[in-house]
């Protein structure tokens, strides 16, 4: 692998490009890993990453299905944010902000990190309230929020309607500054290259059918399509798939499977300066690097693994932009797609341990894992390696819909996010 | 959209008449406080979430109101069968027959 440089790109420059090689290697499987990680998204890679370089774990592999990045990671709306109400959730996602800041440099890669700020819309009494909790919450966790005027959140995203005459008029908002958008594909490449070059084998095309199990219970290693590989111990980064993947190891998971799309509009000049978002109206608007408005929609309401939505879930995010910018009523949309996300109860994620010795698992991100995907990996690969959870994953437990210490971001919220 | 057959109308209407509602056949139980951490939490939080066929529940309610029980591919997403609340849950060799 050669580093991304000003000397570098100088030599290259003058020799067409040529010389760079490939960003990483393409290795057939060995007979045994020490960690093998299911799932090449973000996390997955992210993950590995951390456990060659902070943990010193030489011999890793991950394990995709599909191409890498191709999941979620490729699918998402790219927003990063850490405003959420609980001290656990605040933690997780404030450390994931925290790395997100550095990773372009850490990773020698451009993520295209861009901290233009995520504003969230209050539409009625409720919201102001929900929003100025959040807010003083947010403050006393160290998380930057504050709370603005309709004029003020006129004034930071211009597009914006704040006619007191519109359907559900704008009563103020909350801006988290440091929040933001990222290039979501360059960071799965990112961490792949570099996991890469410190050994770890990325096998794609290489789907996980079975977790093998010794007489006494723990974990020896999976069944692929590629032929059984040894393992001492797996975690498993599977998103909508968790369920699936843990029924092989005989564990149930409190988690529910479900289509969540997004689409882009055609490409215009640079109008939207901000990340939006409303919940009680549903809608999530940026504006990509290449000029397509990108727009996040809901789920469909039932369990499906098909990797798209219904048109009604499309139509009805649309209704709300058109309503809050209404200079976008005559925007084309390019592409829509889907992605299947795992749902919890509580709508916070799981970052942990299972009742299967070597096997751990991280899931439960549901709409909105994206945001975390240097912090996840960076406590997951923590976990895996002593074998106990970090302080900051410590209470993303499985057991915890058992003892009912549950971190309910959904009531606090009030939808998925 | 999904076009979905009301058992108790006995007509096919948009997805948008209906709210799911989630896995069919848990029985909430009378003796919850009776209930160790370990039952509650299979009966409240864990979900089968089958790739596959699945068992759920639709309830029509922009139409009759009611609850009902259907078995849906969730790769297909296609509608296999649907049967009103109440009849017990269909075989795995009946489910096994309407997947031909």
């Amino acid at each position: 692998m050669r580093n991304f440089n000003a000397l570098n790109l100088a030599r290259e420059a003058l020799r067409g490009h040529k010389g760079w090689g490939q960003q990483w290697r393409n290795p057939e499987p060995k007979k045994s890993y020490d960690v093998i990680i299911v799932g090449a998204g973000g996390h997955g890679l992210g993950t590995a990453y951390y456990l060659a370089k902070e943990h010193g774990v030489k011999n890793i592999a991950v394990l995709e299905k599909g191409w890498l990045g191709g999941g979620n990671t490729g699918r998402n709306t790219t927003i990063i944010r850490s405003n959420y109400l609980y001290d656990e959730s605040a933690g997780l996602y404030n450390h994931a902000l925290n790395l997100w800041e550095n990773l372009s440099q850490e990773l020698n890669y451009n993520v295209m990190f861009s901290q233009r700020g995520v504003m969230m819309l209050a539409h009625n009494v409720h919201d102001v309230q929900s929003a100025q909790r959040h807010i003083h919450a947010n403050r006393l966790n160290g998380v930057d929020n504050e709370w603005l005027t309709p004029q003020q959140a006129k004034d930071y995203c211009p597009p914006l309607n704040i006619s007191k005459s519109s359907r559900y008029p704008v009563m103020g908002a909350a801006l988290q500054r440091r929040g933001g958008v990222a290039r979501h594909d360059a960071v799965a490449w990112g961490y792949a290259r570099q996991a890469s070059a410190m050994g770890v084998d990325i096998i794609q095309n290489c789907e996980v059918t079975g977790i093998n199990r010794a007489t006494s219970g723990e974990v020896t290693g999976v069944e692929t399509t590629k032929g059984p590989i040894g393992a001492k111990q797996v975690g498993i980064v599977a998103a909508g798939h968790t369920s699936v993947l843990m029924e092989m190891a005989g564990v149930q998971m409190p988690l529910e499977s479900y289509p969540l799309q997004a689409l882009v509009s055609e490409p215009v000049k640079p109008v939207f300066p901000c990340v939006a978002m409303s919940n009680a109206v549903h809608a999530y608007i940026s504006q990509s690097d290449k000029g397509e408005l990108v727009i996040g929609a809901g789920t469909d309401s039932y369990l499906s693994y098909s990797q798209t939505g219904s048109m009604h879930i499309l139509q009805h995010t649309l209704d709300a932009i058109i309503e809050l910018y209404p200079m976008f009523n005559r925007m084309k949309m390019l592409r829509t797609w889907g992605g299947i996300v795992d749902v919890t109860p509580d709508r916070s994620p799981i970052l942990a341990k299972t009742p299967v010795k070597g096997l751990y698992v991280n899931c439960g991100w549901g709409t909105g894992g994206f945001k975390a995907t240097p912090g996840s990996a960076n406590v997951f690969a923590h976990t895996i390696a002593k074998d106990e959870p970090h302080s900051i994953n410590a209470g993303f437990t499985l057991e915890r819909f058992r003892n009912g210490r549950l971190i309910d971001e959904a009531a606090a919220a009030a939808v998925a996010h | 959209m999904l076009v979905i057959h009301c058992p108790y109308c006995q007509a096919d209407r948009p997805e948008l008449e209906f709210a799911n509602a989630g896995e069919a056949h848990i029985v909430r139980p009378d003796n919850m406080a009776e209930m160790t951490d370990a039952e509650f939490e299979k009966m409240f939080f864990v979900r089968q979430n089958p790739k596959g066929v699945n068992l759920e529940r639709w309830r029509h309610i922009h139409g009759c109101g009611r609850f009902f029980n259907a078995i849906r591919h969730t790769v297909s997403d296609k509608f296999l069968k649907v049967y009103k609340a109440g009849e017990s849950r269909p075989s795995d060799a009946e489910i096994a027959e309407l997947m031909k």
